[in-house]
Order: C-alpha cells, then structure tokens, then sequence
C-alpha cells in the first residue's frame, strides 16, 4: 500500500482539484454517510479521486457509544461502501448519535463508566467483524465535566484498544478544545496518550463563542497556531502518522487547504528524515 | 453512576430536545452548564443545514431566515432518522403543506417535491440506458405486448392546479421568476444520463404513460391510458422525447394477465 502522508478532507467543490492534484503521501478523507447511495455523480467522483488517491471513510453516525448495537442497516450499507472504494482507513468516534430510532447529527457524550466501556467495545467488535477491517476511535471534543467518570479519557481510549485490536484517532484540535474547556493541559495530555495505537491523526480549526468564552470544534477555520505547535511535539515524539487536514465550513479554495496540508506533510517529512 | 447508559442517554436527549429544566439527576447537572448549549446548536444547525443542502429551490424561494424558522419547526417534529442526511425531509414537502405561514405559497410544497425527486434522480442506482435501437429490433405486434422498464434515476410529476415546474426550475436557474406565469397545471419529467441531471416539462399524458409503464403495463395498454388522459397526444414524439432523456432501461415481456 501507498505511504499515507498528508491528507485532506474532500468536499464536493473541489473533487476536480482531488482528481488532478499530484503530491506524495496526498490522501482524501470523507464522511461515508454522504456516499451511502445507489449511484450517481457523488459516488462517481468518489471513485475517481479514489482512482488517484488513497481514501479513508470517517463516519459521525455509526453511534458506538449508544447502549445498544450498532444499527445493521447502517453497518451493512458501510460495508457496502467500503467494497466499494477500498478505504486505506476507516474510523468512527468515541460518541453517540443514534437513539431509540432519532438520529441526532451531532458527537454526544456520556459517563466513561465500565458498563460504557464493555457496551462500546462489543460495538467496536461488531463493526470490525461486518466490515472484516480494523477501526480506528477518535476522541471527541467536551464542552461539558461529567461528575460521574469512572475512567479518564486516555486510559478508557487505551483500554478499548486493548480489547478490541481497534486503532485510535489522536484529533490535536479536539484535545486543544477539550483542554480549553475542561480546564486541563493539552500538551501533557497528548504526551500521555499512547503512541502505538495511534494510526491516524486530525488537525481541524476551531472558533470562540464569545458569550459562554467555549472554543467550539467548528471546522470552519485555518489550524491554529497553538495546534501546529501540538502536532509537531506530538509527531517528533510517536513519529510520522497519517495526518488529516479537516474542513467543513467556510470552506476556502483548494489551494489554500493544499497549502496547510503540505505543512503538515513538511513537519512529517522531517521527524521521518531524523528517524 | 447511577442507573445504566441507556437511562442517561434516555434523559439527555429529552434534555437536549425537550424541556431543559425538567431534566433530573446527572443530567441536570450537565444542563445547567454553557456548554450544553453547544449540543443544542449543534444539533439544530445539523438540522437545518442539512434541509437546506436537501431543498435549495424552497430556501431560495423564502430566504434563509424564514426557510430556518420552518426548518427548525419540522426538525423538532421530525427529527432525523438515520445518518444519511441525503435522505432528510421526506416529509418536508407535506408538512409545508400544512404549515400556516406558507398559506400565501400555495406552490412552495410542490417546490419543495421537485427539490426531492431530484435528490432522488440524483443518488438513484446507475442503469443501462434503453435507445431506440433497442426497440426496433422487435416487430409492432411484439412491441405492443412488452413492457418498458423505467430507470431508478427517472421521476416525473403532474401538477393539476400550479406552475410548479416553471417556479422550481426558474429557482433552481437562478432565473426570477416570469411577471407572465401563466397559473395553470404542469407536469415534469426529471433523468439523469452519463452523470447529469435534467428536467423538462411533461405533459399530462406523459405523466400517465409514465404510471403505467410504472405499473408494468404493456406499451400497448400504457399509451391508451396515455391517449384517454389526452387524445391529440403525439405519442410517437413523447416516446421519442423519453427515449431521448434516458427514461427506459429494459424491455420486459408483460405477464399474459396483464
């Protein structure tokens, strides 16, 4: 398989951009759930820019973190997805969305307690058996301090790992948001998290709500400085790893994208030369 | 913790989409911080952004303010029901109909409709294409007795009362809307070949034609009740037309009951 260097999340506005662009290590990432469909364009383009480049599905609705098994209907146009464009990566989060029939298009959290993580990991292994691919689990962003975690972020990640041979999705900018809005050490924090799992790595921007002064994982922004300066401790210390500029808002032209992700590509370029 | 994961979840979404102060427990305790305003955003946006994405031609017609208001209203009515947000508002189209402040937009449901069908041609499964050559194989007699198979990627609507094709594909257009509309029915036939997606007007007996070839009528029954619904109907220059847009993907032979 290609080397996966820096990749970028594709949009529909520049899927001709995708087709064309040249460059090592380049790599496109998109939500499944907007190619879960019988045909057409959509899924015409998508298997033109995966004729160029590896892809990597990141779902937001699969609900691993719901008390009950994944949606089957779900899982099974996933996989048909997956058959379909052969995705390098495929991951999810450590989130729900689903719930007694509703889907609420958003990553909700919930109590990291032992009875969650034993109901997550068994969800983990379902996917991961439907779709014969290992997975890999983001860590969300938090805007809310539960009183009632048994387990902190880190090891209940880990441990999730252990049980299910499941990869992890380190995203710096949810850890930077996260920080900010629980009050703890980004850098310490990510210094923590365990290097070996790791098998992909997002960088996103994020926005201010003035009135509660939250930072809110918006996608809507250039990375910021504080995250670069994450990334870069974090990539010399693990090594060189997948890395995924995301966008999903006021999205810019796709040089501009291409030009954050020849960043990220130049910090992986040069842990990998030291190596 | 007490109590399992489920009666969290169960009492974080009625928080979430329900009355916030009646929340109880742990629950209460995350409402009454700023941050569960970000979840109720999210959530909301997610909503709205995604009928928005689905109805471009109703959002145009009314304005981003009026066309969030309602989509607010019909979200918390309706809620989504699986990630595929492509497939979000089905029931948008109805409820415009019996939404009070649209009144004055008699037409805006039937927008909304065609906003749909079109979503639908555009992520239907992809077909073979049926030409003419195809039918001129066969003989008339054989012809007659056979059945035309639609494509997924085809849909078509009549609209007795309103211009609701011209209104939408004006919209969709970018066009305004002629001051000379003429106030009377319409049909539309929408289709999709080699990745494009097209729509031009159908007459009432197209649209008949097309319901019976839909329910697997032979082409000989399917254009008498084209003929019935209108009988100085050209039929050779509408088939002609369907044959051009894509419409057919098979012959199939019709069971002899039929």
């Amino acid at each position: 398989m290609q080397l996966l260097g820096a990749g970028l999340g594709l949009k529909p506005e520049h899927y001709a951009d995708a087709c064309a662009c040249v460059a090592d290590g380049l790599w496109f990432e998109v939500h499944p759930e907007n190619y879960m469909v019988g045909g057409g364009p959509r899924l015409d383009w998508l298997e033109a820019v995966g004729a160029q480049h590896p892809l990597s599905l990141h779902g937001v609705s699969l609900s691993l973190a719901a008390d009950c098994a994944p949606d089957e209907t779900h899982l099974q146009r996933l996989k048909a997805l997956t058959e379909r464009v052969r995705p390098a990566l495929i991951s999810e989060h450590l989130a729900w969305s689903s719930w007694r029939g509703n889907y609420h298009p958003d990553l909700l959290p919930f109590p990291r307690t032992t009875a969650a993580l034993r109901r997550i990991a068994a969800n983990i292994e379902r996917t991961q058996e439907v779709l014969g691919q290992r997975i890999a689990i983001e860590n969300p962003s938090h805007y809310l301090r539960f009183n009632q975690h048994e387990w902190d972020e880190i090891d209940f990640l880990a441990e999730l790992s252990q049980r299910t041979g499941c990869g992890l999705l380190l995203d710096v900018n949810n850890v930077q948001v996260s920080a900010h809005n629980l009050g703890f050490d980004a850098d310490a924090y990510l210094r923590r998290f365990p290097a070996a799992p790791i098998i992909e790595v997002h960088l996103a921007g994020h926005s201010q709500d003035d009135a509660s002064s939250l930072l809110i994982d918006s996608h809507d922004a250039p990375v910021d400085a504080a995250v670069w300066a994450l990334y870069r401790h974090l990539i010399e210390r693990i090594g060189p790893r997948p890395t995924l500029i995301e966008r999903d808002d006021k999205l810019p032209a796709f040089e501009t994208l291409l030009a954050e992700r020849t960043r990220a590509q130049q910090v992986l370029d040069e842990v990998r030369t030291w190596q | 913790m007490n109590g399992s994961l489920a009666a969290f979840q169960d009492a974080f979404v009625a928080a979430l989409t329900g009355a916030p102060d009646s929340a109880a427990g742990e629950v209460a305790a995350l409402v009454g911080q700023p941050g569960f305003a970000v979840y109720r955003n999210t959530l909301a946006k997610g909503c709205v952004d995604a009928l928005r994405a689905n109805f471009p031609a109703v959002e145009r017609l009314v304005g981003e303010e009026w066309f969030a208001a309602a989509a607010m209203l019909y979200a918390r009515e309706m809620p989504p029901r699986s990630g595929p947000l492509l497939e979000y508002g089905e029931d948008f189209p109805a409820f415009l109909q019996g939404f009070e402040p649209a009144r004055e937009l008699p037409y805006l449901s039937g927008v909304a409709q065609l906003d749909r069908l079109w979503l639908e041609v555009f992520s239907a499964v992809e077909q073979p294409v049926l030409a003419l050559a195809g039918l001129t194989t066969q003989n008339p007699e054989q012809l007659a007795q056979q059945a035309l198979v639609l494509r997924a990627a085809l849909r078509w609507r009549w609209f007795a009362e309103l211009p609701v094709f011209s209104i939408w594909s004006c919209t969709r257009d970018g066009r305004v809307v002629s001051a000379e509309l003429v106030w009377q029915g319409e049909g539309v036939l929408l289709s999709r070949s080699a990745g494009r997606i097209g729509w031009q007007p159908l007459e009432r007996a197209g649209c008949a034609f097309l319901d019976a070839c839909a329910a697997g009528r032979s082409l000989e029954q399917a254009s008498e009740m084209a003929l019935a619904v209108q009988p100085q109907l050209d039929f050779n220059d509408l088939l002609g037309r369907l044959l051009a847009a894509g419409a057919f993907a098979a012959l199939a032979p019709t069971t002899p009951s039929t």
